[in-house]
């Protein structure tokens, strides 16, 4: 009931479009708030982004989960790239080696509930992001 | 590859963004619209967000740019049709788009470009026609 979850690669800038589509798909079926709909649809999109652009393309899994109270979504962005080096540098606002606003990790960390990064330099990186129903 | 269309009316350029744009279709646009406004000489540029349910850095940084562009070619550029949501979340992220004006719908995004051009050559006016009493007032 709880491991109904959907898988999509993300290797193009179409990719990144469907995993928005699919997260959103998933926020309305566990009846998300409007605004937390938008927030992890928002976040998903910047982590995806991410392991496109940083982590060379990768995958994502969108997983509907359930605990004794509530229901949410769990998503994991998972690439093999060069993984992050200095974990506490790039999860500051504002820091970027890519050219972009530097909001995308730090960002998306405070639209979720739960946010973990497990990276390695050289052995890519897995973010797994938790939004519960209110 | 989809394209968002630039309509003219009158002095101003009108794009309502229809899609979940991918990042190329958002670049695309900027690029679209730097051309139109110098093939133009439009002064004002609406841009209808009113249909996205979400802007991520990316399109927020997208839209700040053509913000910038457009006045670097003389036209001012509004962004009109924000959801609140949309809002909560962007600030949220950290994205509070310096340098950007909004209004709540494209209607009131014309009357704000056409305020801000009568402003902007009620001064020029003056400047031109009262070069002593700019130079009274400085010394």
């Amino acid at each position: 009931m709880s491991d109904e979850g959907q898988r999509l690669p993300v290797t193009t800038d179409q990719d990144v479009v469907r995993v928005r589509q699919a997260v959103r798909t998933f926020s309305v079926a566990v009846k998300l708030s409007l605004v937390d709909q938008t927030k992890l649809v928002t976040a998903a999109s910047e982590l995806a982004r991410n392991t496109l652009v940083y982590g060379g393309g990768g995958e994502v899994v969108v997983t509907r989960v359930q605990n004794e109270r509530r229901a949410g979504i769990k998503i994991v962005f998972a690439d093999e790239g060069p993984g992050i080096v200095d974990l506490t540098l790039a999860l500051t606002d504002g820091y970027t080696t890519g050219g972009g606003l530097g909001l995308g990790l730090s960002g998306a960390r405070r639209l979720v509930d739960e946010f973990e990064i497990d990276t390695e330099p050289g052995k890519g990186t897995t973010i797994t992001i938790t939004k519960w129903c209110r | 590859m989809e394209r968002v269309p630039v309509l003219k009316i009158g002095d101003i350029l009108l794009v309502s963004i229809q899609i979940d744009m991918e990042d190329q279709v958002a670049l695309q646009l900027q690029e679209d619209l730097a051309d139109r406004i110098v093939a133009t000489g439009c002064h004002g540029v609406i841009i209808d967000i009113s249909a996205l349910d979400i802007v991520d850095s990316f399109v927020g940084r997208t839209l700040a740019t053509i913000a910038s562009v457009s006045r670097v070619l003389d036209a001012e550029t509004v962004v009109v049709g924000m959801r609140p949501a949309v809002a909560i979340t962007l600030v949220e992220l950290g994205l509070s788009l310096p340098g950007i004006r909004t209004a709540l719908n494209v209607e009131l995004g014309i009357e704000l470009l056409a305020r801000s051009r009568q402003d902007e050559l009620t001064e020029l006016d003056f400047d031109e026609d009262e070069p002593d009493a700019a130079a009274v007032s400085t010394s």
